[in-house]
């Protein structure tokens, strides 16, 4: 005789969840709580060495030079979160309301604005760094030929452009993420509320930012969030780029890199630290999840339900 | 309101209307300029000399030239990290799906104690970077004797992409009917049938979705076969990339053919189906 009912159903459910849910404990839930418990020991290469408490977060955040490195490309990273919220939010918005007139050759544009998003990272920073080659380069050669030989310049050379390179690099990459998720939040505000609207006003301003904004409060807060989650991990761009030094001389640094360096070591043979590298990683987590939290909590309330 | 001053109002908002329109479609087709440029120019230069790049970037080429392609083709392991590429993408999709879908029909099905708890479980893996937890997965991986195998991939990979995909699954096969499940139950039907034969079938448009939600991040990865590779025979085309990049630094013509050809399999792709990348990427994004 069979197993009652009940039991077969637990064993089969069981069958169902254990499987994944083991594999999801033991790659992701496991590896996040070591790198906490890591930061906290001193580390001898790859074998861990005693307990030190706090020293390795002591050592990145107050003695030099580590200090200053971690000021530093936190303060790269910040910067290209505002950057990044103008140039690919912002721009993703604009042109997620233009591509919601849905007006003749909308669909072209709507597919080729997503095209350099699945593009993979390493060849979109290879691309422009080609394009940006102070001889050679697509960009510069560009000016010449139309006279403006001044606005040439080693991009990716000096301090004043190469960090707004990779971030122009960047939006350039991603804005058709949020130009989608923005339009499809506009496609689902109600024909009704637009109608009311028309008969109201013709201002398109007071269109955008009465109804249409809030209307796609949804949308913002994931793509803000996700925005700012990505800037404080931003490392690929960087790398292909202008190395993992961050070159000039640190002007691209991000918290990305310097992770990298530390927790691995860096072209020029410097060592790799495990414990250091263990104590940026959580103190970037930390402070990627509670403003993340906080974003996402102060955005959602002012998201109106339809 | 006479009809002269209606139409009078009518022709103003006609007007202003296609002034707006023209400045829209103006807007549009700059930005489409612009994101395709970059692209042309690249195709474009693979077919080209170093002369050529540099005299003329936005000429057209002589596409019979294929001197820099078959350079690609045969002096560097192109074709090797293609494979791996679509190895270790392949296996990663059909783990997920495999194991995503089973979690995500136990939460989505039945009701059970806890049953919430593991859906959270799953959920908070969605929003943390895996990472900043590199250094204890890269020691994991040296425990488990799997550092510099396609294997460590493998598994980086399902564990980053289980998340989202049972979160997108769950969502679906909680939304599909009981009639049929019930009929089937009466009919004495076991539970594994039941799943196997008549909910499956149901959730192959949720399949598509999350397979494409994967599928890109996955393809497109450097950070982790960075890290956990160093074979060259194994690396994937992105890190691949990087190593003959670094080759033929002063051969344009040879660089330009590498991006054209390890990005020529995405974009042929997403071309014929862009309404589903488009819908499989935002979808943990769009509500």
């Amino acid at each position: 005789m069979p197993g009652s009912p009940l039991v077969s159903r637990r064993l089969w459910i069981s069958v169902l969840i254990v499987p994944p849910l083991a594999f999801v404990a033991l790659f992701v839930v496991y590896p996040i709580i070591s790198a906490f418990a890591y930061a906290f020991f001193h580390w001898n290469g790859l074998a861990r060495g005693e307990f030190v408490g706090f020293a390795n977060f002591y050592k990145v955040l107050f003695t030099q030079p580590y200090a200053d490195w971690t000021v530093n490309a936190f303060l790269h990273n910040v910067w290209v979160f505002f950057a990044l919220m103008v140039l690919q939010n912002g721009l993703g918005f604009l042109l997620a309301y233009c591509l919601w007139r849905e007006l003749p050759g909308a669909a072209l544009h709507r597919i080729s604005v997503f095209l350099p998003v699945v593009l993979s990272t390493i060849i979109v920073g290879f691309l422009w760094k080609l394009f940006l080659h102070p001889l050679f380069g697509v960009v510069n050669i560009s000016f010449r030929g139309l006279g403006l030989g001044g606005l040439a310049q080693p991009w990716l050379g000096q301090d004043s452009t190469a960090l707004w390179s990779l971030i122009v690099a960047n939006a350039w990459h991603m804005v058709g993420f949020p130009t989608l998720v923005f339009l499809a939040g506009m496609q689902r505000i109600p024909g009704e509320i637009l109608d009311a609207v028309r008969m109201e006003t013709e201002s398109e301003w007071t269109k955008i930012t009465k109804i249409v904004w809030p209307l796609v409060a949804p949308s913002a807060t994931v793509v803000f969030t996700l925005l700012f989650v990505g800037s404080f991990n931003w490392f690929e761009i960087p790398y292909v780029m202008v190395g993992l030094e961050g070159s000039p001389h640190g002007a691209t640094d991000v918290l990305g890199l310097y992770f990298y360096r530390t927790a691995f070591g860096n072209m020029s043979g410097s060592g790799q630290d495990f414990g250091a590298g263990s104590a940026l990683a959580v103190l970037i987590f930390v402070f990627i999840a509670l403003v993340a939290g906080v974003i996402t909590f102060k955005l959602r309330a002012r998201e109106i339900q339809i | 309101m006479s009809a002269a001053s209606q139409s009078y109002y009518d022709r103003r908002g006609m007007l202003a209307t296609l002034g707006k329109d023209g400045l829209i479609q103006i807007i549009l087709i700059l930005n489409t300029v612009v994101m395709l440029a970059p692209i042309v120019i690249m195709l474009f230069a693979a077919f080209k000399t170093n002369a050529q790049i540099f005299q003329s970037p936005f000429g057209f080429p002589d596409f019979s030239n294929f001197a820099n392609i078959t350079k690609i083709w045969s002096q560097t392991n192109f074709l090797r990290y293609l494979l791996n590429s679509v190895i270790v993408t392949g296996a990663s999709i059909v783990v997920i799906l495999t194991l995503g879908t089973m979690a995500a029909y136990a939460v989505g099905r039945y009701k059970f104690r806890g049953s919430s708890f593991v859906l959270m479980f799953f959920l908070a893996g969605l929003t943390l970077p895996l990472k900043l937890a590199i250094i204890p997965l890269f020691i994991l991986m040296r425990d488990l004797g799997i550092l510099n195998t396609q294997l460590s991939l493998i598994v980086i990979y399902v564990a980053m992409g289980l998340p989202t995909t049972v979160f997108i699954m769950t969502g679906f096969i909680a939304t599909l009917p009981n009639e049929l499940e019930d009929a089937a139950r009466m009919d004495g039907a076991s539970e594994p049938r039941i799943m196997w034969s008549i909910m499956l079938p149901l959730v192959r448009p949720a399949l598509v979705i999350a397979g494409i939600q994967n599928v890109v991040p996955i393809w497109n990865d450097f950070f982790f076969p960075l890290i956990f590779i160093q074979k060259d025979n194994l690396k994937t085309l992105p890190q691949g990339l990087t190593t003959f990049m670094g080759e033929y630094t002063t051969d344009w013509g040879v660089l330009f053919a590498g991006l054209l050809l390890s990005s020529a399999p995405v974009i042929i792709v997403y071309i014929i189906l862009s309404r589903q990348f488009i819908n499989g990427m935002t979808a943990g994004a769009v509500k």
